[in-house]
């Protein structure tokens, strides 16, 4: 018994570590990177340009995104194909909002509706894009519309236990789906173009490099915050039952929990943070579109997850930003090789790093802890 | 006395045919070319006015051998060699063929000209009255000569020109026809131009049933123009309710052709759904993995026909029958390296499974953008895929499509036969129902995975050469498949090879029946959601396999 309470209180102390040590790096490396941009002259040789920092955004977004793959796929053995949707269902949200800020300083000059709207002779908002222009409800809608998506299709799927492949073809299709709606120009989102030509966010101005900054520095606060809060949840007593759940649900069950109830809500949690870093992106690249939808997008997030290392989290992070710089470095230079170089990644790491680059390190370093543990059993919890 | 009376008899009957049918007499004529020669003669050097005095003795002396010089005549695309007298039909890239004198046995080889020799022709011009001159006489000459196809196809194009003299030559035709199909369109026009003569109106009732159903775009025309207050607005209020019955019929014999056609491009669109799916019914019924690589065995089979293109460019009404075979090889021989060298260290795991094909998937598609470039390469559909068959007016089937669904029939009644009868097939049922199990009772699981893949590849393989044939064949041509694929598969039943033929023809069909209600991007969301639900209710999908395996 108290040897038990002694390992509790060990992983308790892990676990804070970890956190400590992720926020720690996340802060001084986005500080330090603020700072130089804002304050050091552009010639200097330690000047961080605005683009850099974008990218930097940019990178943390896909991080979080990420992060929500593993928190499903990881520790629930759900392996999601379509989180890419919500990320930019998010985005779509955050898109809406800053189209209505541009106001009348579109190309059309019309004060009330967005320029693809004129172009197809609309007269009037459609009643979905009502009261976008509000911050606080367009961040509500962020959250409400990836959520209650996340939650009529986990309780349908989970409820009626489509696993396996079959749940990671279906949210596929879920996207696919999603992905050829709003390329239509009829849906109301600007077909093909998506949104773009954004003015500013609340009230100030999106090119400033101080806003920027600001953006950059929210998304630093938003991935340390969900990374806390996820260590936290998949700590506590219901995380022991999300894992439990990955190594055997048909025991899981027998044991009385209600599995799918906790699936469920994993889902929608995870599909919420995906909602958020889609939330956070589009102000930062400055355009949304229907591609975000493709399969390859939302396929891409596993990879990172992949290679980074599933079931640890901040293995997730590190993937996301390692394959997107690697993919930002590559397709400047041979923009052919990328592609061979990502598909020969999934098939590197599924057959000789089943564990990730963060596997590698683990077993490097005997006696570190982390969501390692439960990963003996992945592959066939994933069955 | 007796002898000359049976004479007289007899010249007296010849007199009555050569009156009654002058043009029956005149195809007699027509064989003997010695009048025509002087005729021709004139032609070449006829002005225009001359050449209108000409025609209609050419009409009468030819018959039905100057026919194909008068249609080419009348496509402005007549020229003559003035030294030997023949006439060719030139075409747009300056060849010739001969259409008079009619190539005799010997040099029946269709005698191409070369482009060069085209120069030394002398064209021969048509005005337009020449034109409406020449359209009649085409039109007689087959009314009166060709054979009952061709008959009707006159007749029926007479309809849309109905005039006075449209409809003497209608009633000369009927009184020689024997043909009941041909006489009803010939009947068809009388009436046409009854209904719009001052005729009284109980003979114009009359007639009114003769166009009663009937589909041919000038009936319909004319009804509606009956109708319309703006048009000639029928007055008599008998004739009018007649006509409006008549134009009823007409509207529900189009809709039901309407419907027939729908019917026909889902069972296509089912076709080519069931040959993308029916490869990775086998792969994923069996192993229980999702090989994401699947759609590229599509793109390689359909790459492969355009290779076999290449390679042997003078036989393209041959290249699809290389080509099967050959895309079975090729992607075989892919589906059973990535099982060998992937899939295989992946066992039991699979989504991981999924990942690893996933990114072979992205390597072909780069490769093939690579070799061939990214952009869409064409390949030609040999003459016989190519063309309709036209059912009747309102109703045409392109022979592609047809073609494909007949083989797709074949292609899984094959794939069936080899799972039922052959020792393979009964080995890939033993470790789809239960792996372990098989396992124990010596077969060799290994192997027949590989084979499983091979098959499954191949057949994807030969499914690529369909597509071919129905859409641009790019690198990006396997993956919209993919998702509809495993749909088919899942809503079908997994491991039910029946299920998926059930499947595919139902979501094809529903699909394009949707299609008019919704636009094709709405219906295909529509399927797809649809499927998504009908998983959550019945994941088993439609026939479940009654394996005995534990869940």
């Amino acid at each position: 018994m108290t040897s038990l309470l002694v390992k509790l209180g060990d992983m308790r102390s892990a676990t804070s570590g970890t956190i400590t040590l992720f926020v720690i790096v996340l802060f001084v490396s986005t500080t330090l990177a603020s700072l130089s941009n804002l304050l050091l002259p552009e010639d200097s040789a330690f000047h961080v340009s605005t683009y850099t920092i974008t990218l930097l955004g940019k990178y943390l977004c896909y991080a979080m995104l990420a992060l929500a793959v593993d928190v499903i796929w990881g520790y629930c053995g759900i392996l999601s194909l379509g989180h890419g949707a919500f990320f930019a269902l998010g985005g779509y949200a955050m898109g809406m909002y800053l189209m209505r800020q541009i106001g009348d300083r579109g190309v059309y000059g019309n004060p009330e509706l967005p320029d693809f709207m004129v172009f197809l002779n609309w007269d009037s908002l459609p009643w979905f894009w009502l009261g976008m222009d509000q911050f606080w409800f367009a961040m509500l809608m962020v959250l409400l519309v990836p959520g209650l998506l996340a939650f009529v299709f986990g309780w349908l799927a989970f409820r009626s236990r489509v696993t396996g492949v079959y749940l990671s073809i279906m949210t596929q299709a879920l996207t696919y789906a999603l992905m050829l709606a709003f390329f239509r120009n009829e849906t109301g989102f600007g077909g093909n173009n998506g949104l773009t030509d954004f003015k500013d966010i609340l009230g100030v101005s999106l090119t400033e490099d101080s806003t920027r900054v600001t953006l950059f520095m929210m998304t630093a606060v938003m991935l340390a915050l969900v990374f806390a809060t996820s260590r936290y949840i998949l700590d506590s007593r219901m995380g022991r039952v999300i894992i439990a759940v990955r190594d055997s649900e048909a025991r899981a069950r027998f044991l009385g929990y209600r599995t799918q109830d906790y699936k469920v809500w994993l889902f929608v949690y995870s599909a919420l943070i995906a909602a958020m870093a889609g939330a956070l992106y589009v102000p930062q690249v400055g355009i949304i579109n229907p591609g975000e939808f493709s399969p390859i997008n939302s396929i891409e997030i596993v990879v990172w997850v992949a290679i980074g290392g599933r079931g640890t989290l901040y293995g997730a992070v590190v993937g996301a930003i390692l394959v997107s710089y690697a993919k930002t470095r590559f397709t400047a230079l041979i923009p052919e090789s990328w592609i061979f170089m990502l598909g020969a990644l999934f098939v590197i790491v599924t057959i000789f790093l089943p564990k990730g680059l963060v596997g590698i390190l683990q077993s490097r370093l005997p006696g570190s802890s982390g969501g390692g543990k439960g990963n003996a059993n992945l592959g066939r919890a994933s069955s | 006395m007796k002898h000359l009376s049976i004479t007289a008899v007899l010249v007296w009957i010849a007199m009555a045919f050569a009156s009654v049918s002058q043009a029956q007499a005149q195809s007699q004529a027509g064989s003997d070319t010695s009048d025509l020669e002087p005729l021709l003669a004139r032609l070449v050097d006829a002005s225009l006015s001359e050449a209108v005095e000409l025609i209609p003795q050419l009409e009468t002396q030819g018959g039905r051998g100057i026919l194909p010089l008068f249609t080419a005549m009348f496509d402005n695309s007549l020229a003559v060699d003035p030294e030997s007298m023949t006439f060719y039909r030139l075409a747009e890239d300056n060849s010739a063929t001969p259409v008079y004198p009619p190539a005799d046995a010997s040099n029946d080889e269709a005698v191409q000209l070369l482009p060069t020799a085209a120069d030394e022709l002398e064209r021969i011009r048509v005005s337009n009255r020449l034109r409406v001159l020449l359209r009649d006489a085409i039109a007689r000459i087959r009314l009166f000569e060709g054979d009952a196809e061709e008959r009707s196809i006159a007749a029926a194009e007479l309809l849309s020109q109905m005039g006075e003299d449209t409809v003497l030559l209608l009633r000369e035709a009927l009184a020689s026809e024997e043909d009941a199909e041909v006489r009803e369109v010939l009947e068809v026009g009388i009436a046409m131009n009854v209904l719009v003569s001052d005729a009284p109106d109980e003979e114009r009732l009359q007639v009114v049933p003769t166009l009663h159903g009937r589909l041919e775009a000038p009936v319909r025309n004319l009804l509606n123009s009956l109708l319309d207050p703006n048009g000639r607005n029928e007055q008599n209020p008998e004739v009018r309710a007649a006509i409006e019955e008549a134009n009823a019929a007409i509207d529900t014999r189009i809709r039901f052709y309407g419907f027939i056609e729908e019917l026909f491009y889902g069972l296509s669109l089912g076709s080519v759904l069931l040959l993308a799916a029916i490869g990775l019914a086998v792969t994923f019924g069996v192993m229980g993995v999702i090989n994401m690589a699947h759609g590229e065995m599509l793109m390689l089979g359909a790459y492969t026909t355009y290779v076999v293109q290449l390679v042997m460019p003078g036989f393209i009404t041959y290249s699809l029958w290389v080509a099967i075979p050959a895309a079975f090889l090729v992607s075989a021989s892919v589906g059973i390296l990535i099982q060998r060298y992937v899939i295989r260290y992946l066992h039991g795991r699979p989504l991981e499974t999924l990942l690893a094909t996933f990114g072979i998937s992205l390597i072909l598609q780069q490769t093939v953008r690579t070799i061939f470039s990214p952009l869409n390469r064409m390949v030609v559909s040999p003459e016989w895929m190519s063309g309709t068959i036209q059912i009747n007016p309102v109703l045409a089937i392109t022979n592609n499509r047809l073609f494909i669904l007949i083989f797709s029939l074949i292609v899984f009644f094959a794939l069936m036969m080899i799972l039922r009868k052959t020792s393979l097939g009964l080995q890939v049922r033993a470790v789809s129902q239960n792996r372990n199990m098989a396992k124990a009772m010596g077969i060799r699981t290994d192997r027949v995975d590989a084979l499983t893949f091979g098959l499954g590849s191949g057949i994807a393989g030969i499914a690529g050469v369909a597509l071919s044939q129905l859409t641009n064949v790019g690198p990006n041509l396997g993956q919209s498949y993919i998702i509809d694929s495993f749909m088919v598969v899942v809503f079908g039943g997994v491991g039910n090879l029946f299920g998926t033929l059930v499947g595919a023809f139902s979501l094809g069909v529903s699909n394009k029946f949707l299609e008019p209600a919704v636009g094709a991007v709405l219906a295909k969301i529509i399927t797809l959601v649809f499927i998504i639900v009908f998983i959550q209710f019945r994941p088993k999908g439609l026939f479940p396999q009654k394996g005995r395996a534990a869940e």
